[in-house]
């Protein structure tokens, strides 16, 4: 019943190269065939998606008709980043290869060809998501993020491409949803599902938490965050995550409290965030992107910025508890000229890079106790390729708490509400 | 640090030659003792203790039992020396610290003092120089606990100390009462950093929290941002600026407001957002804006998650970073609203830069046990609020330029909350907050000005008033909500300053000499009423006795005009029933029932009033049966009553048979005089003397009577009491009159009975 055939056992996962090898099957291909080839991560999956497995045929009768057409997107507009996930089947038959549309084929091409997007967008393949299932179909995640600002080359292109005479939604989250929507229509005669950025960041996060659950765990915390030598990223299984603090760490931030799969409140946010971050280093240091930012604070020494407890008390508050190596003022020695013209910019991109990371743990600590609630999983794009800001939020909840509050981190951290816009492909309103 | 080097305005100049007017700043220096100092990043607080000698008037009263000879008085006023204690804070410049120490060491006369207590962040940095120039050994106290003690100290005494702060209300201060339990409460304090207090009891605080997102942010990264090197400097560039160039707002990323959270368009969603994706030059105004916006916005979102985790609502705010700017307090103040959807609300200090410097001053002088008495602020010694920086409000300063006072006079008796008060928590003693209503404040002030001074009324007592009037002119908030009550309180501090104990003195002599000479008269028209028209000539009387006011000045024309003007002429003039205020039919028909047990009369005037008024009105009660306790003022104010004036027994020589009664009622303690605690003429119901609590609460008073219009109308008029109360005033001014829709000499009679609820009692 299960028939193999040539690009499902590509290996190489050069997109191109297997879609270029002629399907030669009478049957439509199984999503539940799994290869197995790829890595040992792929064992998990293959077992998970064997125990699932249904006859072809009733997959056609019970999945074809709820199954949304192609191509299959979750979009996620944010104040400086927009986040796309595509999903590309890998399970293609030569009638679908024949009947598929050549503006399909081509933004399957492009997408999957390439790790970058013009001068800006860039496909982050260590996130890729291979052999996973969706609505009986088997293929690739993908994860593709550009700036919001860039979004008006994005439906260009989509124009360029016919997108729009393929179907007529495309599911989107985030603030761009609403305030692009009309831009969507008239640039690229396209119409799009609204969804609640909220919704989709909790969905996306269980749904991502839910299919990978081995290799390189989808979850994981630091162990000694402060120590150099000795901290570590360990797995932590979330299968019980609930009651949880989603604390999502964007442009700006917003704090969740999630009690169960549908049942979550907002609980606060604030405005200090990453944009926060970029922007104040933009204005100090003129760097001009995160990475640029990133790179710097990772160069610099904030002591130098901030003012510590000792520094006022010459050691440790004791009365209050306070250690010397607490920050009594973030920029706080910026105050005394001298101090202004002794720092360098990297000093100061660390310093705000600790003040912004510091208030956000501060905050999210706050929550969870009014909440009541001891896991913390942070997520959203000011954390990638952050260790710094990861470590330091590790390091100050377990402490301040005395190690009652735990910091976990996702590894799809800027993805979920992308994901979750996705998922809602199959209920059309 | 912080000179104030850019200050070039022609007001300002004086600052750098400075010559110490020594009897307006240091003042009462050759007692001082117990001297304690908090040195900030910019400014200075000095404290200390110091006595005060008054003038009061005292009643010496002649034996009368020897024949009566026309003509001579009936007792006589003299006046005395009087020491009281009082309490000096001055705020100057850290700049000045030299100059004021060397001035203190001149005029230090009597020094047993050998230390100074010392608090805040300067205090090491100024430790030699303040051991050299004063010869005083610096004692260090925690400036957290110096905080907290000073904090205790100004709820507990001064009136109005708290407030909230509206920017774009009618009155942008809106003050708080005193209650006398201000536990628990959180304190931020916003200095370089965030601290986070919890604050229990007088003794127990914990510091729960705190950021280190603070002042020193906003300044430092306002510094680097802007190349603007003063604070003040910054807030004012955040004052013109427009954060939404800078930061993110909701709409930026949603295009409106993000309904379903509720969350509106305008909403910072990213601080500097803007900067981070837009690739051009920001102005400094809209880069201090948004640092200001980020900062306090943070700040109070910690505040409300602090004061929630631990159950708070009474939030304070302080620290350099709020010390009277009005721009951090409105966005402090809209941050917590926002946060707390109006739960909970900012609270703001007049005194708030003082608290160290009060602090300190408590630590050393904790063996005079200074929390055992009651204080109160001295409107004609303090500056009042201010903003610290003149360019940011420019208001006339007083001619001590930079520098701030706050004096407070130990109070005799200790103040508490009558308890007959049926809310105290929400109870306010003013009817009207003049602030809230700008026609009500220019006629007020004014009228105050234009009153006719007496001649032998110094010149310097003129000139203060009128300054303070100026000063209240401009910052109507500067001692709390202006009310009558304020404004005539300023008047006896000011008075009291110049040593005039009791200028009134001579006035009321005369009155009380003419009025007992009537009384025995007006007795005996009484007796031969019947009841019914006996009660109405009473409360006739005494309504009448109300329109001998000196305080007022349509009735002091009439009397120096025609200084005849007597009982009878006034009583012509009352307006006839149906009264404005009008519920003497419910009175009667309470008075056809059974006896009160104890009625609580807090008299007004002193002479006609008094005398023809009051004493046949209380004599009716005692006839009945009823208890009565007659509270007066406890100093002088205008022609009240005072308790050291004319009691029954001194005037009853002059008729023998009265003599009996009411001493008789004296000796049998059916009548008890007691101070109220107050020298002012509005009465606030929640500072009264403690002996007066007492004897109201032992004797189960079930009557209150409130007369004239500083006690029963500016102020009280509104103040519900959880047992009977009378309040009855004749209106001598037209404008208070036609506010009240009525006439010149229009009468209130106001009586109420509370609603007796279910568990009470």
């Amino acid at each position: 019943m299960l028939t193999l055939n040539g690009f499902h056992c590509s290996e190489e996962g050069c997109a191109e190269e297997r879609e270029e090898v002629p399907g030669i099957m009478s049957e439509p291909p199984s999503s539940l065939i799994t290869t197995a080839t790829k890595a040992a991560g792929c064992c998990a999956l293959k077992e998970r998606s064997v125990s699932k497995s249904t006859p072809v045929i009733q997959r056609l009768d019970s999945t074809k008709k709820s199954r949304p057409p192609f191509p299959w997107f979750g979009m996620d507009i944010g104040g400086t980043l927009v986040k796309l996930v595509y999903f590309e089947p890998k399970d293609i038959t030569t009638e679908e290869e024949q009947e598929e549309v050549e503006s399909l084929k081509s933004i399957r091409h492009y997408l999957t060809s390439h790790t970058a997007y013009g001068k800006t967008g860039i496909r982050d393949v260590h996130l890729e998501l291979l052999d996973l299932t969706l609505w009986g179909r088997k293929g690739s995640l993908h994860f593709i993020r550009f700036p919001t600002h860039e979004l008006p080359i994005f439906l260009q292109m989509g124009r360029d491409k016919h997108f729009s005479s393929l179907h007529s939604t495309l599911c989107a989250t985030g603030g761009g949803a609403f305030k692009y929507e009309e831009g969507f229509r008239t640039m690229a005669n396209l119409k799009l599902l609204k969804l609640d950025e909220l919704d989709c960041l909790i969905k996306g996060v269980l749904y991502i938490d839910s299919v990978v659950s081995s290799g390189q765990s989808e979850c994981y915390y630091f162990e000694h965050p402060t120590d150099l030598e000795r901290y570590e990223q360990k797995a932590y299984n979330l299968e019980n995550p609930y009651p949880l603090l989603l604390v999502n760490i964007g442009s700006g931030v917003s704090i969740l409290a999630v009690y169960s799969k549908d049942n979550y409140k907002r609980v606060t946010g604030t405005s200090l965030g990453g944009g926060t971050f970029l922007g104040l280093c933009c204005l100090l240091t003129g760097c001009s992107s995160f990475e640029e930012a990133l790179a710097m604070a990772t160069e610099g020494e904030s002591t130098r910025v901030d003012k510590l407890v000792k520094d006022i008390y010459g050691g440790d508050y004791e009365r209050f508890g306070l250690p010397g190596w607490a920050v009594a003022s973030s920029f706080g020695n910026m105050m005394c000229k001298e101090k202004r013209d002794s720092v360098s910019k990297e000093d100061l991109a660390r310093a705000t890079l600790v003040t912004i990371t510091n208030n956000i743990g501060s905050i999210t600590r706050m929550c969870a106790l009014n909440e009541n609630i001891e896991r913390v999983v942070f997520v959203g794009n000011f954390l990638r390729v952050n260790t710094l800001s990861m470590k330091l939020l590790s390091y100050a909840l377990d402490y301040w708490s005395k190690g009652q509050l735990k910091a976990l981190f996702l590894r799809h951290e800027g993805y979920f509400g992308a994901v979750g816009a996705l998922l809602e492909l199959s209920n059309p309103c | 640090m912080a000179l104030s080097g850019g200050r070039v305005s022609g007001s300002h100049s004086m600052d750098k030659s400075i010559t110490l007017p020594p009897d307006e700043i240091f003042r009462n220096l050759e007692n001082a003792k117990r001297f304690a100092i908090d040195i900030g990043g910019s400014l200075t607080k000095l404290a200390y203790y110091s006595t005060v000698q008054h003038k009061v008037a005292k009643v010496r009263s002649f034996d009368h039992s020897a024949k009566e000879t026309d003509g001579d008085p009936l007792y006589e006023i003299s006046v005395q020396e009087e020491i009281t204690a009082r309490l000096h804070f001055i705020k100057f410049e850290n700049a000045y610290i030299e100059t004021c120490l060397d001035f203190i060491k001149d005029h230090l006369v009597n020094t047993e003092t050998k230390v100074i207590k010392a608090t805040g962040g300067g205090a090491y940095k100024f430790k030699d120089l303040i051991e050299k120039k004063l010869k005083l050994k610096v004692d260090k106290e925690d400036e957290m606990t110096c905080l907290i003690k000073g904090c205790n100290f100004v709820l507990k005494n001064i009136p109005h100390e708290a407030f909230v702060y509206a920017k774009h209300a009618d009155s942008e201060f809106r003050f708080q009462n005193t209650h006398p339990d201000i536990f628990p409460y959180l304190l931020i304090n916003i200095g370089s950093g965030v601290s986070i207090v919890k604050v229990e009891s007088e003794d127990k605080f914990e510091r729960i929290g705190g950021s280190s997102i603070g002042g020193g942010t906003f300044w430092g990264l306002g510094a680097l941002l802007t190349k603007t090197k003063r604070f003040d400097e910054l807030l004012q560039l955040a004052s013109k600026g427009q954060h939404n160039n800078v930061d993110m707002l909701v709409k930026d990323i949603y295009g409106g407001a993000y309904g379903s959270l509720g969350l509106t368009g305008d909403l910072i969603a990213s601080s500097f957002g803007k900067s981070a994706t837009t690739d051009k030059e920001f102005s400094k105004e809209d880069m201090a804006k948004s640092l200001l916006h980020m900062i306090s916005n943070d700040i109070g979102q910690l505040a409300c998650l602090y004061a929630k985790l631990h159950n708070l609502t009474r939030v304070y705010f302080g620290g350099f970073f709020i010390r009277g700017h009005p721009v951090t307090m409105h966005t402090i103040t809209y941050s917590i609203n926002f946060f707390t959807k109006g739960e909970v609300q900012a609270l703001f200090l007049r005194h708030e830069g003082y608290l160290g410097a009060i602090g300190a001053f408590l630590k050393g002088a904790e063996e005079d046990n200074p929390n055992q008495y009651s204080w109160g602020e001295n409107y004609a010694g303090s500056s009042g609020l201010m903003s610290v920086s003149p360019e940011l409000n420019p208001v006339q300063r007083a001619r001590s330029g930079t520098f701030d006072m706050l004096e407070m006079d130990r109070l005799e008796r200790q103040l508490v909350n009558l308890p007959l008060l049926q809310d105290a928590t929400s109870y306010i003693p003013d009817t009207m907050d003049l602030t809230e209503d700008a026609l009500a404040l220019k006629r007020a002030v004014a009228s105050q000005k234009d009153q006719p001074e007496a001649a032998e009324r110094a010149e310097k007592f003129r000139q203060k008033y009128r300054h303070k009037l100026q000063t209240l002119r401009h910052q109507p908030f500067a001692y709390g909500s202006l009310t009558v009550r304020s404004l005539l309180d300023t008047r006896e501090h000011c008075l009291n300053e110049f040593n005039f104990p009791d200028p009134y003195s001579k006035i009321k002599q005369k009155e009380n000499d003419m009025a007992l000479k009537y009384y025995l008269k007006v007795v005996k028209a009484l007796e031969e009423l019947s009841w019914e028209q006996r009660q109405f000539i009473l409360v006739k009387g005494l309504l009448a006795g109300n329109v001998f006011d000196w305080g007022a000045k349509a009735v002091s024309d009439v009397l120096e005009s025609d200084p005849e003007f007597g009982f009878e002429q006034a009583k012509q003039q009352l307006q006839e029933r149906p009264w404005l205020v009008d519920s003497y039919n419910q009175w009667i028909e309470r008075m056809k029932g059974p006896p009160h047990k104890c009625a609580l009369f807090f008299v007004d005037n002193s002479g006609i009033d008094i005398i023809l008024g009051v004493f046949p009105f209380i004599r009716e009660l005692m006839i009945r049966g009823t208890e009565v306790v007659l509270a007066s003022n406890s100093g002088p104010a205008l022609n009240d009553v005072t308790n050291t004036g004319p009691t029954p027994n001194q005037k009853a020589p002059s008729v023998s048979q009265e003599q009996t009664h009411f001493q008789a009622a004296l000796k049998e303690d059916r009548l008890a005089l007691v101070q109220s605690g107050s020298s002012s003429p509005c009465l606030d119901l929640s500072r009264l003397d403690k002996v007066l609590a007492t004897v109201v609460r032992e004797r189960g008073t079930d009557l209150v009577i409130i007369e004239g219009m500083g006690r029963a109308i500016h102020t009280n008029y509104y103040a519900r009491l959880s047992c009977e109360s009378l309040k009855l005033a004749v209106i001598k001014n037209s404008w208070l009159a036609e506010r009240l829709g009525g006439k010149i000499f229009s009468v209130v009679f106001k009586y109420e009975v509370p609603l007796k609820t279910h568990g009470e009692h």
